[in-house]
């Protein structure tokens, strides 16, 4: 039988999540014996080799290339999981939400105390995916099938809702498992 | 002195003197029911909801509810759950409530009822509405942020610390704790010695410099959660009744 493939990202997050999966220490290599790891920054591909059993979502989306991610990831994974704080509520990238986002652009670029800037206008590159007006959580762009809160998840958090993913069970996690820090 | 009397919480029977709440007289018999602005220390304020329970199928908040003779509580049901799960994940889209970088984090209120109600994520919008911060006093900071309008420092500052500090301004979505000088918190008459200071459940009220000296692993809620220091009450009356039989149930410490 195939191994179930997982695919995992990071989108507007700072990859500790992705940490935290690592800190499963030798649980991670039980974990590789068991699964595929398809699309990841793990084994750095950077698309998708097949239909994957399952996704670890990391980060909200703040930009365009974001929303097109996650909308991918939806595409190719049977089960959708929203992993960390960021992915289920915007985490600290969602602090923006607070200010309009020409405020932000105007401090982060403009006017802040170290900033330097002799053009005096915000990057406009195309290359640069365009942000959003707020950052959202992963489900409210995409549907997802289980949140995995914590900033990071525990790596048992991960344990669990992983074992639970790939025996078929639901990935709801015991109450004991639910942190927001 | 009337007669103590008997009633029902999920079945389980339960003594209360008269005029006690049903909250009052689940806690001294050692069932938690789900709060948040009620406080031993303060007068019930009836306002968060969270400890709605149904009496007699009737829904009402058992807080501010006289416990009745003979009287049928529903309070750990399935419905009931998901109700006090919506009004918890309101707070938290009404709000902004950034855990991760909070310094009540670990100890705080609504968040362990977040976790005991097993909230892994929100499922309403959050309304994303910056509200005022008051960081003007030496010792003690607002971040209105993180209110959840419970009225417990409005109430112990009154109450408590006879001062006043705290009042309520504005209607609705507007609604924003305030303090009596209409101007900043440094112009009040608080102390941070102040009751009204430490009894706010959350981290919207706090106490400048101490922030994050806890170890994670050692706050409030990081070992049991909320609601099990009522409840091992419980279990320890079970035992001593067991002992001494019927047990008077009203002799239990609780803890909160
Ligand atoms: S007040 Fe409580 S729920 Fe709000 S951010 Fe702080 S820890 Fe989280
Ligand atoms: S500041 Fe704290 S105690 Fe006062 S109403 Fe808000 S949440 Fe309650
Ligand atoms: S605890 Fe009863 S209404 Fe808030």
């Amino acid at each position: 039988m195939p191994r179930p493939r997982i695919a995992t990202a990071s989108l507007a997050g700072c990859f500790g999540c992705h940490m935290s999966l690592l800190d499963l220490d030798e649980g991670i290599l039980e974990l590789a014996e068991l699964v595929e790891f398809d699309r990841s920054p793990i084994d750095d591909y950077k698309e998708f080799q097949g239909r994957c059993t399952v996704g670890l979502v990391e980060g909200g989306c703040a930009n365009e290339e974001n929303v097109a991610t996650i909308r991918e990831f939806r595409r190719c994974c049977d089960v959708l999981v929203s992993v960390g704080d960021c992915a289920t509520m915007g985490g600290i990238p969602a602090m923006r939400n607070l200010v309009p986002l020409d405020e932000c652009l105007q401090e982060a670029y403009v006017d802040g105390p170290t900033v330097h800037n002799p053009g005096g206008l915000p990057p406009g590159d195309a290359e640069i995916p365009r942000m959003l007006d707020r950052v959202y959580a992963l489900h409210e762009v995409v549907h997802i099938d289980w949140h995995l809160p914590g900033c990071p998840p525990s790596p048992e958090a991960f344990q669990a809702a992983l074992t639970a993913l790939l025996s078929g069970e639901p990935a709801a996690l015991p109450p004991g498992l639910i942190r927001y820090d | 002195m009337s007669e103590s009397f008997t009633f029902y919480i999920d079945g389980v029977p339960v003594e209360a003197a008269p005029g006690m709440t049903i909250l009052d007289a689940a806690q001294a018999a050692g069932i938690w029911i789900p709060r948040l602005c009620w406080h031993e220390e303060l007068e019930p304020f009836g306002g968060c909801r969270v400890c709605t329970v149904k009496m007699n199928g009737r829904s009402c908040a058992a807080c501010t509810q006289p416990a009745e003779p003979e009287s049928v509580v529903e309070n750990d049901s399935v419905a009931l759950r998901e109700w006090r799960k919506a009004l918890v994940e309101l707070l938290f889209a009404e709000g902004n409530h950034f855990c991760m970088a909070c310094e009540k984090s670990g100890s705080c209120e609504l968040q362990a009822l977040a976790y005991r109600l097993g909230i892994a994520a929100p499922r309403f919008e959050h309304r994303w509405q910056a509200r005022e911060v008051d960081a003007s006093h030496a010792d003690v900071l607002i971040d209105r942020n993180r209110c959840i309008l419970c009225a417990r420092c409005v109430r112990a500052s009154r109450d408590l610390d006879g001062k006043n500090v705290f009042g309520f301004t504005g209607r609705g979505p507007e609604r924003r704790v305030a303090v009596n000088s209409d101007a900043r918190l440094r112009d009040t008459d608080l102390d941070v010695s102040d009751r009204a200071v430490d009894i706010c459940p959350v981290g919207a009220i706090i106490r400048k410099g101490v922030g994050f000296t806890v170890p994670i692993g050692a706050r409030r809620y990081d070992g049991a959660p909320i609601g099990s220091d009522v409840e091992s009450a419980n279990d320890e009356l079970e035992s001593a009744n067991e002992h001494t039989e019927g047990g008077a149930a009203a002799t239990v410490r609780q803890e909160e």
